[in-house]
C-alpha cells in the first residue's frame, strides 16, 4: 500500500505566500560547470599534478554552484546537480563491494557505457552518499533532496555473475538502499527518489520493483518523503499496479510526448502523490510560463493540488545550462502562479483540460 | 561422428582503442552514425580494427572467421541503414535489451547495394595474407528480422516487404566473396514470432536468400525458444542447419521442438552467454554440448556449429576474447577424446 503522503508541508517555505502549495523540486542531474569536464579530464591524466584532494575540492565547488542556482530558480527543494557522479549505474557499482568492471559496451552508435559485472554477492561497505548530502545541505537554504539510484536497475544494467536470478540480485541491492537511506535519514534527510528507469524497459517485472520497495522503505520513518521516477514507458504496463507500492509519490516524464499518456492515469484512482514532469529535457526550446501552466493543470486532472508535485521531465544534464537553469525558473514561476490562481478561485478543477496539439 | 566447429554469430564488440578513435572520428550524434558513404579517414580506421579482430579469431584459433561487422552501428539493421533508399529515423530499442538503433524506414525500392560484399571482400584479402586454414563465414540478418526491425513506406503491404527483403538479401549474397558459411540471424523468429502465412512467408525468403549461395547456410535463432509453429516452418527452408539458443529462454521448448519435428543434419548451438561476462569454462561448454546430444537420442548429427547465443557486441572486449578463446577449445574436446 502508498504511504501516508501528508509529509509534504515540511517542503513548504516559511515565506509562501499562497495557501496552495505545488511542491516544485527537480529530477537530479544538471549540466556540469565546463570547468569541471576540464577537471575531470586532468584527474584522469597520470602525468598531471592534479590530485585527488583536488578533485574533491573541484566537486565541492561545482556542487556549491549548482544548488545555489536551484535555489536562484526558486525550487522548493533542491538537489547538487549530481555533480559527483558520471553515470547512475557506475558511481553507486564503484561503491558498492560485489561490482567489478571490465570495459565499455555499447548503448548506441558511438556511445557507451562502463557496464559492470557483479561478481560475487553485494555487500555495504562505506556510506555511498552520505558525505555529499551533509556538504550540499551545509550549503543550502532549502531542504535537499537525495537521488539514488534503485535496486532493480543497479541489478538491471549490470551483468550478473553471481546470482541465480536477476530478482535475488535485485532484493539484496534493496537491502543496501535500506541501509543507505538509513544512514541518510540519520544525517537528515527527508526526501529521497528512487530512480528505475529500467522499469520503463521490462514493464512485466514491476512486481520485482513493488518488492524492493518493500524493503527499500522498511523501518524508515513516515514523516521521510519517498518519491520513485519512472521514465520513457508505457505506462498502462506498469499502471494500477504502482498504486500498491510503498511511496509517497510517483515522479514521471509526460510532457516530453505532449501527455498522450496522461489518462493513463485517471482511472482507476491515482494512490500516490503525482511528481509531474512539465518542462521536456530533450528539447532546447524553453517553454513559456503559459505552456508550462498548461502542463501543470494536465496533472490537476489526475490529483488535486496538495497532491501535485512539478519537476522537470528528468535529469536535465543534457541540456544547455542556461537553457536548464530558464526551464526550472519558469516552471517555479508557473506553479507559483497556479497557486495563486487557485486561492483566487480563478481555477475549476473540474473542467476539462484539453491536450495541447 | 560428429564435427564440432567453432564459431560465431558475427557483430563483434568494437576494440577498445576503436570507440575512442572512432567516436572522435564520427561523432555522437545519430547523423554521425555509418552511412556507407564514410571519408578515408573512418575507413582507414575500420581496415585496422577489422585485421586486429580476424587475428584474435585465428589466435583463439575459430573455425570459421568472421568480418567482425564493426561497422554495423545500427546492428542487424544496417544493410538497411546504409542503403540508398533507406532513411534512417528515430533512435529505438533492440529487441528487449538496453541497446538502440536508427530506425531503417524503405522508401523506395530496396536495389543491390554491396556494402556487406565489400566488408567480405576486404575480409578475404586479410585471411589469404595470414594464409589462414579457417573458412570466411559471412554474416546477414535474417530476412524475416531485417523486415521485423524495419519501417515500409514504399511496398505498401507486409507481404511484398518481406518477399522484398527476401530478394535483397539474395542479391547482396550473391555479390559475396566466396564463402564457406553463411548464418542468417534470425532473433525476431523468437522475439516477435510472424503471425499466421507469415511464417511460412519467412521461411520461402529464407530459402530466397539461401538459394543465392552455395555455401552451407546456418539460420540461427536467439533470445530463447521458437514457438512449435514457427518452429515447422522453418524446418521447411532448405538450409545447412538451424541455430538454437541453449543459455537463454526455454530449453525444453527447444528440445521439445527438436524431438517432434526433427532438424537439419547439423545445428548451431549458442552455449557461450553472449549478453553476460561469465566466461564459461571449456568444460562447461563441452557439458551444454553433451546435454543437447543426450537429450536428443534420435537425432544425429554431422556438424554442429559451437558460438555464443547471441550477437557478442554486448560484452566488453576482454571477456568477449575470453570466451571465444573458450568456445574454440571446446570445440576440440571431443576430437581430443577421440584420438587420445
Amino acid at each position: 500500500m502508498s504511504r501516508p503522503a501528508d509529509n509534504r508541508e515540511q517542503f513548504r517555505p516559511r515565506d509562501h505566500e499562497t495557501d496552495h502549495f505545488l511542491l516544485t523540486t527537480v529530477v537530479g542531474s544538471y549540466p556540469k560547470p565546463k570547468w569541471l569536464n576540464r577537471v575531470n579530464d586532468l584527474a584522469d591524466d597520470e602525468e598531471s599534478k592534479f590530485t585527488h584532494e583536488h578533485l574533491e575540492e573541484a566537486h565541492d565547488d561545482a556542487c556549491r554552484v549548482i544548488t545555489r542556482e536551484h535555489e536562484r530558480a526558486g525550487l522548493d527543494t533542491v538537489v547538487d546537480g549530481e555533480m559527483r557522479r558520471n553515470e547512475m549505474v557506475e558511481f553507486f557499482a564503484e561503491r558498492i563491494d560485489g561490482y567489478e568492471f571490465n570495459g565499455p559496451v555499447k548503448v548506441w552508435g558511438h556511445n557507451y557505457f562502463d557496464k559492470p559485472s557483479v561478481t560475487e554477492p553485494v555487500t555495504y561497505d562505506e556510506p555511498w552518499l552520505v558525505d555529499e548530502f551533509e556538504f550540499t545541505s551545509n550549503v543550502a537554504e532549502k531542504p535537499v533532496k537525495v537521488p539514488i539510484t534503485g535496486p532493480y536497475t543497479l541489478a538491471n544494467w549490470a551483468f550478473n555473475e553471481a546470482y541465480d536470478t536477476e530478482e535475488e540480485l535485485a532484493y539484496d541491492l534493496a537491502d543496501l538502499v535500506n541501509i543507505e537511506i538509513e544512514r541518510l535519514v540519520e544525517a537528515g534527510a527527508k526526501y529521497i527518489q528512487i530512480d528505475e528507469p529500467a522499469l520503463a524497459t521490462t514493464p512485466d517485472d514491476h512486481a520485482i520493483v513493488g518488492a524492493c520497495l518493500d524493503r527499500i522503505v522498511e523501518n524508515i520513518d513516515e514523516d521521510v518523503r519517498i518519491g520513485l521516477h519512472v521514465c520513457y514507458g508505457d505506462y498502462s504496463r506498469i499502471y494500477p499496479e504502482i498504486n500498491d507500492y510503498p511511496i509517497d509519490e510517483f515522479d514521471v516524464e509526460l510532457c516530453n510526448d505532449g501527455y498522450e499518456q496522461i489518462d493513463v492515469f485517471a482511472d482507476p484512482e491515482f494512490v500516490p502523490d503525482l511528481a509531474l514532469g512539465v518542462v521536456d529535457v530533450h528539447t532546447a526550446e524553453v517553454e513559456s510560463v503559459e505552456e508550462i501552466k498548461a502542463n501543470i493543470r494536465q496533472g490537476l486532472r489526475i490529483v488535486p493540488p496538495e497532491r501535485l508535485t512539478v519537476s522537470p521531465d528528468c535529469g536535465v544534464k543534457l541540456l544547455p545550462r542556461e537553457v536548464a537553469y530558464e526551464k526550472m525558473q519558469n516552471m517555479v514561476t508557473a506553479a507559483r502562479e497556479i497557486e495563486a490562481e487557485l486561492d483566487a478561485g480563478e481555477i475549476d478543477l473540474d473542467e476539462p483540460v484539453p491536450l495541447a496539439d | 561422428m560428429t564435427e564440432r566447429v567453432a564459431t560465431t554469430p558475427g557483430l563483434f564488440p568494437l576494440p577498445d582503442p576503436a570507440k575512442q578513435q572512432l567516436s572522435d572520428l564520427k561523432g555522437h550524434q545519430k547523423g554521425d552514425l555509418i552511412s556507407g558513404s564514410e571519408s578515408e579517414q573512418i575507413a582507414s580506421s575500420y581496415e585496422t580494427y577489422r585485421a586486429d579482430v580476424i587475428d584474435e579469431q585465428l589466435a583463439a584459433g575459430l573455425d570459421r572467421i568472421v568480418e567482425g561487422q564493426l561497422r554495423w552501428d545500427d546492428m542487424l539493421a544496417h544493410p538497411l541503414a546504409v542503403h540508398e533508399n533507406v532513411e534512417t529515423g528515430g533512435i529505438v530499442r533492440y529487441y528487449d535489451n538496453n541497446n538502440f538503433y536508427r530506425d531503417p524506414q524503405v522508401t523506395d525500392e530496396l536495389t543491390f547495394s554491396g556494402d556487406v560484399a565489400s566488408e567480405l571482400e576486404a575480409a578475404t584479402e586479410i585471411l589469404e595474407d595470414r594464409d589462414a586454414d579457417a573458412g570466411l563465414q559471412a554474416t546477414l540478418p535474417g530476412p524475416y528480422s531485417l523486415f521485423d526491425l524495419a519501417t515500409d513506406e514504399h511496398y505498401g503491404d507486409d507481404a511484398a516487404f518481406l518477399d522484398a527483403i527476401g530478394d535483397f538479401l539474395a542479391g547482396e549474397v550473391d555479390a559475396f566473396p566466396e564463402h564457406e558459411t553463411l548464418f542468417l540471424l534470425e532473433p525476431s523468429l523468437v522475439e516477435n514470432p510472424p503471425a499466421d502465412g507469415e511464417d511460412a512467408r519467412a521461411s520461402e525468403a529464407i530459402d530466397t536468400v539461401a538459394a543465392a549461395t552455395d555455401a552451407d547456410v546456418v539460420v540461427h535463432t536467439y533470445f530463447g525458444a521458437l514457438e512449435e509453429k514457427v518452429y515447422a516452418h522453418l524446418m521447411d527452408a532448405d538450409v545447412s542447419a538451424l541455430g538454437f539458443d541453449i543459455v537463454a529462454g526455454d530449453r525444453d521448448q527447444t528440445l521439445y521442438n527438436i524431438s517432434e519435428y526433427g532438424t537439419k543434419d547439423s545445428a548451431a548451438l549458442g552455449i557461450s552467454d553472449g549478453q553476460n561476462t561469465l566466461v564459461e569454462s571449456p568444460e562447461t561448454l563441452d557439458e551444454r554440448v553433451t546435454w543437447v546430444d543426450a537429450k536428443l537420442p534420435t537425432q544425429e548429427f554431422d556438424r554442429l556449429y559451437l558460438s555464443t547465443n547471441t550477437e557478442p557486441f554486448y560484452l566488453p572486449v576482454n571477456k568477449h576474447e575470453a570466451k571465444l578463446s573458450a568456445i574454440a577449445e571446446a570445440a576440440d574436446i571431443e576430437t581430443e577424446e577421440v584420438t587420445a
